[in-house]
């Protein structure tokens, strides 16, 4: 597939990052040169240097002939621009803008195929707050996923003492808890992934991939490690976008307090939230962070730009006492290096943003992919048709079906029932079937596995 | 001195204008074919008219544009000349009446007070009680105009702080850009809504002349009756209900009454953080009451207790001044609550007095805000009301407001306590005088009224109406050196 990228922030080197191993044609057009080259030097992919809403630059970077186009730059004019003349001058099957400002989102028909245009909008800083916002939900959880409009919810927990699991085999959770239905998709251990059997046991340490109802996951849960108090206490570093939106979303049902350093941001988010204490002051402060009682902070959440002040606020936040840090970090590097050390839970905007693209961007019909794992491990909702003869999927047993090792169905969701992926279920047309792949190099069989083939049309 | 001449060539011109309001006493004299009362009031009128165009023709060489600086001037000499000349008909109708008193009467009606100087009101002719009710509906329109309109542009009073980013339906914007065009329209909202007070007063029992009366007076907060017992004298649960009504509705922002009448919803007042609050306090306070009054036995049915209770909260709450009973005998908190309650609840731009409930919601979150700063050394937190911020220059300016509120109230006590007056007299004198809602406690309580004062100490009450009705900025500048200097 012919991809254009147009922006080469974070967003879009990591879009282009992940679209490039998955052999597709990828250009990214951006006006900063120095970002481009650097982009270049590590992917096999074209650059051009220009402005993205000009006709002249989308032509050179090959538009006529596109697929799909991304238009992820800072700008959410010219990314609107950039779609609108796609549809008209160059006809370009799909359009994808990112978004932010919520005057434009909160005006749908701005989207339409009379205006801009575009075919789907994403936000990266409302995604990242919605994921961090059901971390808080549920604060045992190292990720919540939903799928099928939030029925059904992957979960990632690491199972500590106090859970009954813990040291048990995987059979006994059926036993322990026979009406609440649950599958674990997936165990990591020590890094190394583990396909789960019945006689699995659950060691203390490991990190548990489970699917579940949704109103399921809290007593699950309760079965892999001690249940938290609820929480009730935030304290937010970072008064940005992100910052900003999850205090507002929080801040009616928790206790939040929002530090930001500078003082004209700290004026202007404080007309703007109702119950939110704004502190102004540095986000490493540890005077400050003991005189706003850091030990009583059930969540602590670095969100500012800098990835290095995070670490060093959240690391300061979880000695001075604080129950859960949370990280904001962008360089993959450091996610991999500090997660599950000393801070809880190291996040990558990039990578919570890719899934929703990634679910336009593949073929079949996908309604969501969630990267887990830092990008290494994925989890993918398929829509399935046909019927016996032109699907390999349909109308048969999950035992039957030839998925890849490593890939499991967790769930299926039929009619707004979540039924469990147990071996003897019988896979019907229209299903929604949750796969959860360890690998993201199996990501491809596994699509190709649910495609229609050709007789079906 | 040239500054002096420009203001009497605009104030003639505001005293021919103020000729015409003669018209409804002429026209209720001629109903009632008073003969003598035509006579008068014509008489008044032309003086009036006269001495307007003399001073408007004297000084017409000093025409210029007015200044900020001439606002000051020109409002505190509109409201002490005006009552000065509404006095003509009262002194020359009213034998033995000294121009002490009758100044106290006009000034007590053109400032929305309702204090009276006057006993014997059921016999007094037609046409005076319509003089006096009008004084004080023109009293409330020319105070809603000053408040709404004008004192913003002086940078005073609380309407300012509507001008900072109002969310929704609330902005500044949405009143007309033009201060004629915005008197015009409050004007028309003021009118239409007295006359359905009016209707509804007729409704509900009154005859057409205590109803045009009692509508004046309650739309104006002002608080004269054309009985000596007041409202009592009805005994109309249904009149009483009619007039709490209106009243609470007078204690609403004209702005916001603007905006819902242009807009055509009620959705305004729900963005009306002030009117709220006013409301809130208000019926809060006369339930609270209610229950007092019933729980020590005053009124052995708590419906009773209820229906005086809500009558006379809202009437002083509200800061009108009428009077159902003689709340002065009830236990000694009632009527202390209710004066302070009337200190308060009025909203900005209203025809209401006293440190309106802007101010009060400022003073409070200001409070809110020092505590949290006390425990939050950090914290950043504008102050904010009804969602909008308040800059700090204007929390600053209401802080000044207060102090010097109560400088005022403090000063104008030991002036009558000076001159022998009792304690309970003379606080509950003041603060009714300054807050403009009339009647007091003790020798000035509902069942009397100021006619036992001594000539100084009546003064002394009249120029407590003026300081509390023009906002006490206003009145105080004048005597600042500052002011005087070029």
């Amino acid at each position: 597939m012919k991809i254009l990228i147009l922006g080469a922030g974070q967003v879009g080197s990591t879009v282009a990052e992940n679209l490039v191993g998955e052999s597709n044609d990828i250009t990214v057009v951006d006006s900063d040169s120095e970002k481009l080259r650097q982009l270049k030097d590590r992917l096999d992919l074209r650059t051009l240097t220009g402005n993205a809403a000009h006709p002249s630059t989308l032509e050179q970077a090959g538009i006529a002939d596109t697929d799909m186009l991304l238009a992820v730059t800072q700008s959410d004019e010219v990314n609107l621009v950039a779609c609108k003349l796609a549809a008209s001058l160059y006809n370009t099957p799909t359009r994808i803008a990112r978004i932010r400002s919520a005057d434009y989102l909160e005006r749908k028909e701005i989207f339409s195929a009379d205006n801009f245009c575009v075919d789907f909008s994403i936000c990266p800083e409302q995604l990242l707050t919605d994921y961090i916002v059901k971390l808080i939900e549920f604060p045992e959880a190292l990720q919540v996923q939903r799928f099928s409009q939030g029925k059904a919810s992957l979960v990632a927990v690491r199972a500590f003492e106090g859970g009954p699991l813990v040291g048990n085999p995987l059979s006994f959770l059926h036993t322990h808890m026979p009406q609440t239905e649950t599958r674990v998709a997936a165990i990591f251990r020590k890094d190394g992934p583990l396909i789960p059997e019945g006689n699995t046991v659950i060691e203390e340490g490991d990190e548990i991939f489970f699917i579940a109802a949704t109103n399921n996951i809290r007593s699950v849960l309760s079965e892999m490690r001690r249940m938290d108090k609820p929480n009730k206490r935030i304290m937010i570093v970072g008064g940005g976008n992100i910052g900003r939106r999850l205090s507002k979303t929080l801040e009616n049902d928790y206790q939040v307090k929002l530090i930001e350093y500078n003082k004209k941001s700290c004026e202007k988010l404080a007309s703007e939230l109702k119950n939110t204490l704004v502190l102004n002051g540095d986000g490493t402060d540890e005077k400050l962070m003991v005189q706003e009682h850091i030990g009583d902070v059930d969540v602590f959440c670095a969100l500012t730009n800098d990835d290095e002040n995070n670490i060093m606020s959240a690391l300061l936040a979880k000695q001075g006492g604080a129950r859960k840090v949370i990280a904001l970090i962008n360089r993959s590097a450091y996610v991999d290096l500090l997660q599950g050390g000393n801070i809880d839970i190291a996040l990558s905007p990039a990578h919570i943003t890719i899934g929703s693209l990634l679910a336009y961007v593949r073929q079949g019909d996908v309604a969501a992919v969630h990267s887990l794992r830092r990008g290494a491990a994925e989890a993918l909702e398929l829509v399935v048709h046909g019927d016996r003869q032109s699907s390999r999927v349909v109308g048969r047993r999950i035992e039957e079906i030839d998925l890849p090792k490593g890939a499991t169905i967790g769930a299926i969701v039929r009619g707004g029932q979540v039924i469990m992926g147990h071996h003897d279920v019988v896979i019907e047309a229209e299903d929604h079937v949750i796969v959860f792949v360890i690998n993201k190099a199996m990501v491809k069989r596994v699509e190709k596995l649910f495609q229609v083939s050709i007789g079906f049309f | 001195m040239k500054r002096v001449l420009t203001i009497i060539h605009a104030l003639g011109l505001l005293l021919v204008m103020f000729s015409t309001a003669y018209v409804m006493p002429l026209v209720t004299s001629l109903i009632y074919g008073d003969s003598m009362m035509l006579l008068d009031f014509l008489l008044a009128m032309v003086w009036t008219a006269a001495a307007g165009v003399l001073m408007w023709l004297l000084t017409r060489r000093h025409k210029g544009e007015l200044s900020i600086r001439h606002g000051y001037l020109l409002v505190v000499t509109m409201w002490t000349a005006m009552p000065a000349f509404a006095t003509l008909p009262l002194l020359m109708t009213i034998p033995g009446l000294s121009f002490t008193d009758a100044y106290f009467e006009t000034m007590s009606g053109m400032t929305t007070t309702g204090a009276t100087a006057l006993t014997g009101l059921d016999s007094l002719p037609p046409a005076i009680n319509v003089w006096r009710h009008e004084m004080e509906w023109l009293g409330g329109l020319g105070i809603i105009v000053l408040a709404v309109a004008v004192l913003p542009l002086l940078g005073i009073g609380g309407r300012q702080l509507f001008r900072a980013e109002t969310p929704g339906p609330m902005k500044d914007a949405a009143l007309t850009p033009r201060i004629a065009d915005t008197a015009r329209n409050l004007w028309a909202v003021y009118a239409a809504m007295t006359l359905i007070c009016i209707a509804a007063l007729k409704w509900a029992g009154m005859d057409w002349l205590d109803a045009v009366c009692h509508g004046f007076s309650t739309m104006g907060l002002g608080g004269f009756s054309t009985h000596d017992t007041s409202v009592g004298y009805f005994n109309s649960p249904l009149i009483e209900f009619v007039m709490v009504v209106f009243m609470l509705v007078a204690t609403i922002n004209f702005a916001s009454h603007f905006l819902a009448w242009n807009g055509k919803t009620l959705r305004v007042y729900w963005y009306d953080a002030e009117a709220k609050a006013a409301i809130g306090l208000i019926l809060s306070s006369c339930l609270g009451i209610a229950v007092f009054l019933w729980w020590n036995g005053v009124y052995a049915e708590f419906m009773t207790a209820l229906r005086h209770a809500t009558f006379n909260v809202v009437s002083i709450g509200a800061s009108s001044g009428f009077a159902s009973v003689d709340y002065g005998q009830w236990p000694i908190f009632a009527p202390i609550w209710m004066l302070f309650v009337g200190c308060i609840a009025a909203s900005s731009g209203s025809t209401g007095g006293g440190i309106k409930m802007m101010r009060t919601l400022v003073l409070v979150k200001q409070a809110g805000r020092e505590f949290l700063r006390l425990l939050h050394p950090a914290v950043v937190n504008p102050m904010k009301i009804g969602g909008s911020v308040v800059p700090n220059n204007i929390v600053f300016a209401v802080l000044g407001f207060i102090f010097l509120y109560f400088i005022t109230i403090a000063t104008l006590i030991f002036v009558l306590l000076i001159t022998g007056m009792d304690f309970l007299t003379s606080f509950s004198a003041v603060l009714a005088c300054v807050n403009n809602f009339g009647p007091g406690l003790g020798m000035v309580g509902p069942a009397s009224n100021y006619q036992g004062l001594s000539d100084f100490q009546t003064w002394v009450c009249a120029f407590g109406m003026l300081v509390g009705r023009l906002e006490i900025f206003t009145v105080l500048i004048l005597f600042t050196p500052h002011f005087w200097r070029r």
